[in-house]
């Protein structure tokens, strides 16, 4: 039986066909309206503030302090760097010669792969069973719970200022050596707890098969239980990428001519402020797209999952 | 002759919950064990304890005449000579038929990949499943994954299989498929441990039965006594709730 049923002629108590279809076109007359209404609605809104703001009788002043277009001009090219200078090995880093935005760039790219890389290891030896593991466990439990309990500041003007001010051997001098590994050092113990989200997700069955088919621990990490789990946190890596593109820009503490300095350097100077406005620009430049990415990487990882789900 | 496996007063606790008492079983090169019981009597316990998954708190379990539970021996040698087969259909859902195959035998065993592809491709042909080694196993119906997990434990060349209720995660009509590639390990005399609901194939592949009720092997023998003579009350309480519920 058809609900509802065939035989029901009274308009009044069933709807007809025809009004069922027109109901369709309705809702779509109504998605269409409900754009307008967004569009119109944000137009508006930010027409009015925008409106609000420059005939605000501060507005003058605060657009030569910070967004005068003749100091944005001049303190760009400082502001985005250099990367002419060229490259000078310095083991394991190899030292850049370059400054400004790139330099951030740079340190950023760096620092992000050998996060990816130490805090897999951390999270491995932490998914690793058994009382022989116990002592290394250990170690790599205290290490990040005392890493994420310090400011990252804090870590680096230890790290960055301190170590080299002990002058010891054969340990590398360089503030941009010491702003990068604090970087590796705290992003580690965080991306390590993403990483141990994922191999947490993926189902103990899974370990379970692969360690009857004799694979030890360490191959069924290896081969199993970690391809599985990194797809299963890719989403909040990429969030991490975000938050480490910004905070690459603290090492600046350290006296490293990155975007800040450069562009702490011009306001110093000139007692403008657009320096830093153009230092905002180029951070927006790269973190938005990489947010606008991760939104539409995790949305499409839902939909198939569903789909895989669904089937 | 030395058994395959023997199992010496084997016992099993999870924290004060005893799972297995003194459980004795030996099983011949090339005979069938099926295990049954009612859900909770340690079918898979008993199955997992031989492959060393779970540790054994006391007594002995031995492999061609070595006690494989005493601490000295590496577990991953172990498992490398049994192959398990679990209820639900533990395929690695990230990589292909073929990776799933020769992941143990080039990672574990050390064949080099082309033997190892060559191998997966007999066993999957023999299997039927040849036209799906490049298929992800989320593409497969539920009797094709079993299959394939069969295929799998059997690729490294076992002596020993071991069968967790296979079929019991399956649609009636994928059951059949399932025990017939079973049925075919006997024929060609795989010594093997099954743990099952399926108290037919019980009957048509065992060479002895063993009764399970918490814990203990109450009652063992051939499938004709077993099922047609059963000497415990209990083992005749579980057979007529089966026949019940219309499955025997
Ligand atoms: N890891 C574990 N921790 C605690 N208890 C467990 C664990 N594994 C099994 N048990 C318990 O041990 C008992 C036996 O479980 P087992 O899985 O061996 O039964 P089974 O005979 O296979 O049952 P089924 O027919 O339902 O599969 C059950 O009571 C179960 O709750
Ligand atoms: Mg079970």
């Amino acid at each position: 039986m058809t609900f509802p049923p065939d035989d029901v002629k009274s308009p009044g108590l069933w709807p007809s066909g025809r009004f069922r279809r027109s109901g369709k076109r309705q809702l779509r007359e109504e998605g269409a309206r409900s754009a307008l209404i967004a569009a119109g609605s944000t137009v508006i809104f930010f027409g009015l503030v925008v409106w609000w703001i420059l005939s605000s009788e501060f507005w003058p002043a605060v657009q030569k302090q910070f967004f005068n277009p003749e100091n944005f001009a001049e303190a760009w090219p400082d502001v985005v760097g250099d990367i002419s200078l060229g490259f000078k090995s310095s083991f394991p880093f190899i030292d850049f010669q370059g400054s400004g935005f790139w330099l951030n760039i740079y340190m950023f790219l760096i620092a992000e792969v050998l996060i990816l890389i130490f805090a897999l290891i951390l999270a491995m030896i932490r998914a690793l069973r058994g009382p022989a593991f116990f002592p290394l466990r250990a170690l790599v439990i205290v290490f990040i719970d005392l890493i994420r309990g310090v400011p990252i500041i804090l870590l680096i003007l230890l790290l960055g200022f301190g170590v080299p001010a002990l002058q010891l051997p054969g340990v590398p001098r360089s503030e941009l050596f010491w702003g990068v590994t604090t970087l590796v050092i705290s992003y580690s113990a965080y991306t390590a707890e993403v990483y141990r989200a994922g191999i947490e997700s993926v189902h103990e069955s899974q370990r379970m098969s692969a360690r009857s088919l004799g694979l030890t621990q360490f191959k069924a990490l290896r081969y199993v239980i970690v391809p599985q789990a990194i797809r299963n946190v890719i989403p909040a890596l990429l969030n991490g990428f975000v938050s480490l593109q910004k905070d690459v820009a603290l090492v600046f503490v350290l006296g490293i001519r990155e975007a800040v300095r450069e562009a702490g350097i011009y306001t110093a100077a000139t007692f403008n402020y657009t320096s830093y406005i153009a230092a905002t620009v180029l951070f927006l430049l790269v973190s938005v797209p990489v947010a606008r990415f991760t939104d539409w990487y995790t949305e499409r990882d839902r939909r198939r999952r569903q789909a895989v789900g669904a089937a | 002759m030395t058994p395959k496996v023997e199992l010496r007063n084997v016992v099993k606790a999870f924290d004060d919950k005893v799972v297995l008492r003194d459980v004795d079983l030996e099983v011949d090169p090339h005979e069938v064990v099926c295990l049954i019981g009612s859900s909770g009597s340690g079918k898979s316990t008993l199955l997992k304890c031989v492959n060393l998954l779970v540790d054994i708190d006391d007594g002995d379990i031995l492999l061609d005449g070595n006690v494989i539970t005493d601490g000295s021996v590496n577990p991953n040698d172990v498992r490398q000579k049994m192959g398990i087969v679990f209820q639900a259909f533990n395929l690695f859902p990230h990589m292909t038929v073929l990776d799933n195959i020769i992941l143990a035998p080039t990672k574990v065993h050390g064949v080099d990949q082309a033997a190892a592809r060559d191998r997966a491709a007999e066993l999957l042909e023999q299997f039927g499943l040849l036209d799906k080694i490049e298929e992800y196993p989320d593409r497969l119906s539920g009797g094709q994954q079993q299959r394939v997990a069969v295929v799998r434990a059997l690729a490294t060349r076992p002596g020993l299989m071991l069968f967790d209720e296979v079929t019991s995660a399956l649609d009636p009509e994928l059951v059949a498929e399932v025990l017939g590639v079973i049925k075919g390990l006997k024929e060609d005399g795989m010594t093997m441990i099954i743990a099952t609901h399926e108290m037919g194939f019980a009957r048509d592949v065992a060479d002895e039965v063993c009764f399970l009720d918490s814990g203990v092997i109450l009652e063992q023998g051939p499938p004709q006594q077993i099922f047609k003579n059963p000497q415990q009350a209990r083992t005749r309480q579980f057979l007529q709730r089966i026949m019940d519920a219309g499955r025997l």
